[in-house]
């Protein structure tokens, strides 16, 4: 067996008498990749509370027509802000805490690759969210939308510092995004227990080595085109302004170059996740594990051909157009089949609906909306009448909530009593469930149809059309039924942290090796990993007689 | 169901077309939803299917362990790539009909997206629009879109898609429009801090009633006005409102804020934010930053009785 890294819990702080083993100052001391995974998280439920606040303002805004509750500057200040947290600061941690936790427990190892860069990775993070944030205090916050398009990003249209905040946070919280993607690039290649080859891998730990790679080639592309704009801003570089002899459309295309393998960038680990979770509680092994990192693969590379279909309407041309349109169905297919492949699991399986598999099985039906939305964006004509409208809106967010959110939340239920040694409430668990995706459904279904009716997004007020009224109200109540959704699924945590049952090192009966250890894992993962043949190394444990 | 298409033909839906261009978009946008639905009802069905039929029981044992299926996977891609494949080639060739390369001819209307009114300029005549557009029916119009600050979007979903308006760059839509009407539209480019206050407002005439319409507007008749409008006349060239704005046949050649030669024959001022009457007129010349905050026209101090000189001149700008 081979040697397994210690983690450097017990050093001390260099100059400081107290030992890093006690209270706050063993957390932000930390180099132990659970405290960090954790801390990722817990910085991602903050930052959600924060933009799930901005929108509830830019909800009541649109709450009736012709509203004045909001003046259009802060209007403009609250959606752009509240893109730019769920992307960058929710969206983002909450995986990266997800892949710090696991990773080293699901391939044996005690630590990653660079327990210090991996601090240093979160720390960054951190320190980007709360730059961004001082922005409201430091004269306003970015109000050109989480997309900043040029010019409206120039200092001449927008002059207080929020986009210079946009601009520096980003950067920041970039150079950790990469640094971790790097991080556990090594880690999975070099710190596998001895015995697990790439084609026992578990899924997730597939998916988050594609996708490091992924975010390796897309974030330069941002980083380049946030120092370009800060130049311009600063020191009137002139790169995304027209009249001195810049483009605003370099701007889309660097922005997208980096945007639309982003989005993928926050489905790929989901689908890690419940590649983990589906054949768990069908008690089946995954259907086509090479199927799906095969699809995996296709979608990382074709992420990088398909970004022009966020710019159909800028007048490239219809063989530009037409070529990206084909990229864009054709990535359809690899994200689309992967529906078809947890089906197959399911079939013939035996299953248990607990919170976790509920949420999975909803994400098959409010995933699948999102997609067919947005092959309609890949259809060219109807992308022209569509986009840019609350159409758009409601497909993202069945694609964020129904996709990355619906995915973080099955495996916080699953991994939850591994990570805490706690296992929360079911009961509360599920009425949590419902409410969450009726009102999630509520909120998004009907911005189709407000779409479809001519309502353009990202407007702080509206005529009152027929119609357009009884539909935002809707919409707004289901958006407050979500946030007090958010409020019970907080109380449900920190209740079973304090006084939640005891779990067991395997509640759910799974099959990988995170759950060979106790609930919660010793500050050392493993003293000793138990032999991987397969993809399924706990089981053929529990049951050698019939190993695969 | 039916409630909902209901709301969804409320005058500017995309279902509700007005043009052989939307027309064409609307064909392929029922066949998108149709083949949707179906792709949506199984896997709807499936999963309930699957979720029903599969669960465990008190007396479950462990399943049969099937890895994987070669036939299964193929139909997994098959399927979807034919469809896929089928609307690709309907798109392209919709994509040809609706926006067919503009050649060099010249466009039949030249239009500017400012921040936060649109300017509509009609070539070979000195007419000049603002916000309220008049257009021919029954001719394809080839439009030519340009910015003159950011990027904003021509939208008016009767008469088919849309097209930004960049700095620097020229762009160009084909439109033809089937009856006369009002068809409604917006801006749809996120363009700043009154983005939803740039609505468009396409009014379509026979070719005749445009001929006369455009013959009409190439000058001012100018109309016998009472002292109080003629007072209003004098401030408006002696104040600041002529620099950024034009009427014709006045000294005042502004191009900064819309044209005023015919403001009061528009139905609504401030790009669709409200009805054209005088005291909407009143309130924007007291404090157009408190009406439509971070507009371009900035506050001027004027008398009361100033103001109502101001307004009793522009309500007659027919
Ligand atoms: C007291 C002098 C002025 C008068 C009487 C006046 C009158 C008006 C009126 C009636 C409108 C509405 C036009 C429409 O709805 O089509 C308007 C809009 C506008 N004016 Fe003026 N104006 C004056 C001065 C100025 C100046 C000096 C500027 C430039 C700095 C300016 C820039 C604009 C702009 C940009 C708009 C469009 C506002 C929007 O819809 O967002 N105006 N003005
Ligand atoms: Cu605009």
């Amino acid at each position: 067996m081979k040697a397994i890294r210690l983690p450097e819990s017990e050093k001390p702080i260099p100059g400081l008498s107290v030992s890093t083993n006690q209270g706050l100052l063993q957390w932000i001391s930390s180099v132990d990749h659970k405290q960090i995974g954790i801390m990722y998280l817990w910085l991602s439920v903050l930052f959600l509370v924060m933009g799930g606040c901005e929108i509830l303002l830019v909800r009541l805004q649109l709450v009736v027509p012709n509203n004045d509750f909001l003046d259009p500057e802060v209007f403009n200040q609250l959606f752009t802000m509240h893109g730019t947290t769920m992307i960058f600061f929710v969206a983002m941690p909450a995986i990266f805490g997800f892949n710090t936790y696991l990773v080293p427990l699901m391939i044996g190892a005690n630590d990653m690759a660079y327990p210090r860069l991996n601090a240093f990775s979160f720390w960054l993070t951190f320190f980007g969210g709360l730059m961004l944030y001082f922005s409201f205090l430091a004269g306003g916050a970015p109000d050109a939308g989480w997309f900043n398009y040029a010019p409206l990003n120039q200092y001449n249209y927008s002059s207080s510092p929020g986009i210079d905040y946009y601009c520096s946070s980003l950067l920041i919280a970039g150079i950790g995004t990469v640094s971790a993607s790097a991080n556990f690039i090594v880690t999975i290649l070099k710190y596998r227990v001895g015995t697990m080859s790439l084609k026992h891998m578990p899924l997730f730990v597939w998916m988050v080595l594609i996708n490091s790679f992924l975010i390796l080639a897309a974030f330069p592309a941002l980083n380049a085109a946030l120092a370009m704009l800060l130049l311009d801003r600063q020191l009137h570089a002139h790169f995304f302004t027209a009249i001195g002899g810049g483009s605003a459309i370099l701007w889309q295309h660097l922005f997208w170059l980096f945007g639309h393998p982003e989005v993928y960038i926050v489905i790929l680990p989901i689908f890690g996740i419940f590649s983990e979770i589906f054949p768990v509680y069908s008690r089946k092994p995954i259907f086509g594990y090479n199927f799906i990192i095969g699809s995996g693969m296709a979608i990382a590379l074709l992420a990088f051909g398909v970004w022009i279909h966020h710019m159909f309407a800028t007048g490239l041309g219809n063989t530009v157009n037409g070529f990206f349109a084909a990229s864009s169905m054709l990535i359809g297919i690899p994200t689309g089949v992967k529906i078809f492949n947890w089906l197959a699991t399911m079939y013939g399986g035996a299953i248990r609906f607990k919170v976790a598999m509920m949420f999975a099985v909803a994400f098959l039906v409010e995933f699948t909306i999102g997609g067919l939305s947005g092959i309609s964006f890949a259809i060219i004509p109807i992308d022209w009448q569509l986009t840019d409208t609350y159409y758009v809106v409601a497909h993202l967010h069945y694609v964020f909530i129904g996709g990355t959110l619906f995915g973080l939340l099955s495996g916080l239920f699953y991994w939850f009593p591994k990570i805490s040694g706690r296992i929360p409430d079911e009961r509360l668990s599920k009425w949590f469930f419902w409410l969450f995706v009726i009102s999630f459904n509520l909120t998004f279904l009907v911005q189709h149809a407000l779409g479809a009716m001519g309502m353009a997004r990202r407007v702080y007020t509206y005529p009152d059309f027929a119609g357009w009224g009884t539909l935002n109200l809707i919409s707004t109540t289901g958006g407050f039924l979500m946030g007090i959704s958010i409020g019970l699924l907080v109380y449900i945590l920190v209740k079973a942290i304090r006084k939640g049952v005891q779990a067991p090192a395997d509640p759910w009966d799974a099959s990988t090796l995170e759950w060979t250890t106790s609930s919660p894992p010793e500050l050392k993962n493993f003293d000793q990993v138990i032999p991987v043949n397969s993809t399924r190394p706990f089981r053929d444990f529990k049951r050698p007689d019939d190993a695969d | 169901m039916a409630g909902y298409l209901c709301l969804i033909s409320n005058g500017q839906s995309i279902f509700e077309v007005a043009s052989p261009e939307a027309e064409k978009i609307r064909a392929l946008t029922y066949g998108f939803l149709i083949a949707a639905a179906g792709v949506m009802l199984l896997i709807v069905l499936l999963t309930i299917y699957i979720s029903v039929k599969f669960r465990a029981k008190a007396t479950s044992v462990e399943p049969i362990q099937i890895k994987g299926n070669r036939k299964v996977e193929i139909l997994m891609v098959g399927f979807p790539l034919v469809l896929v494949i089928g609307f690709f080639f309907w798109s392209i060739k919709t994509m040809r009909e609706v926006l067919p390369p503009h050649g060099d001819g010249p466009p039949d209307i030249i239009i500017t997206g400012h921040q936060w009114w649109w300017e509509a300029v009609y070539p070979g005549s000195k007419v000049v629009a603002a916000n309220e557009i008049y257009l021919p029916t029954g001719k394809r119009l080839l439009i030519e879109l340009n910015a003159a600050d950011v990027i904003h979007d021509w939208w008016v979903p009767a008469l088919g898609g849309k097209m930004d308006l960049i700095p620097g760059m020229v762009n160009h839509l084909w439109v033809t429009i089937n009856k006369p009407g009002t068809y409604e539209g917006t801006c749809s480019e996120f363009c700043g801090q009154q983005h939803a206050w740039m609505r468009i407002r396409v009014v379509a005439q026979s070719p005749e009633d445009h001929e006369q319409w455009l013959q009409a507007h190439s000058q001012r008749t100018e109309l016998p006005m009472g002292t109080l409008a003629l007072e209003g006349k004098a401030l408006f060239m002696k104040a600041s409102c002529s620099n950024c704005h034009s009427v014709q046949g006045t000294i005042a050649t502004g191009g900064e804020g819309p044209d005023l030669t015919h403001f009061a024959s528009r139905k609504t001022m401030l790009a669709g934010m409200m009805d054209n009457n005088p005291e909407n007129v009143y309130k924007w010349l007291t404090d157009p930053q408190k009406v439509k905050p971070g507009s371009h026209m900035p506050r001027f101090i004027f008398a009361k009785d100033s103001i109502a000189a101001l307004t009793a001149y522009l309500t007659q700008l027919k």
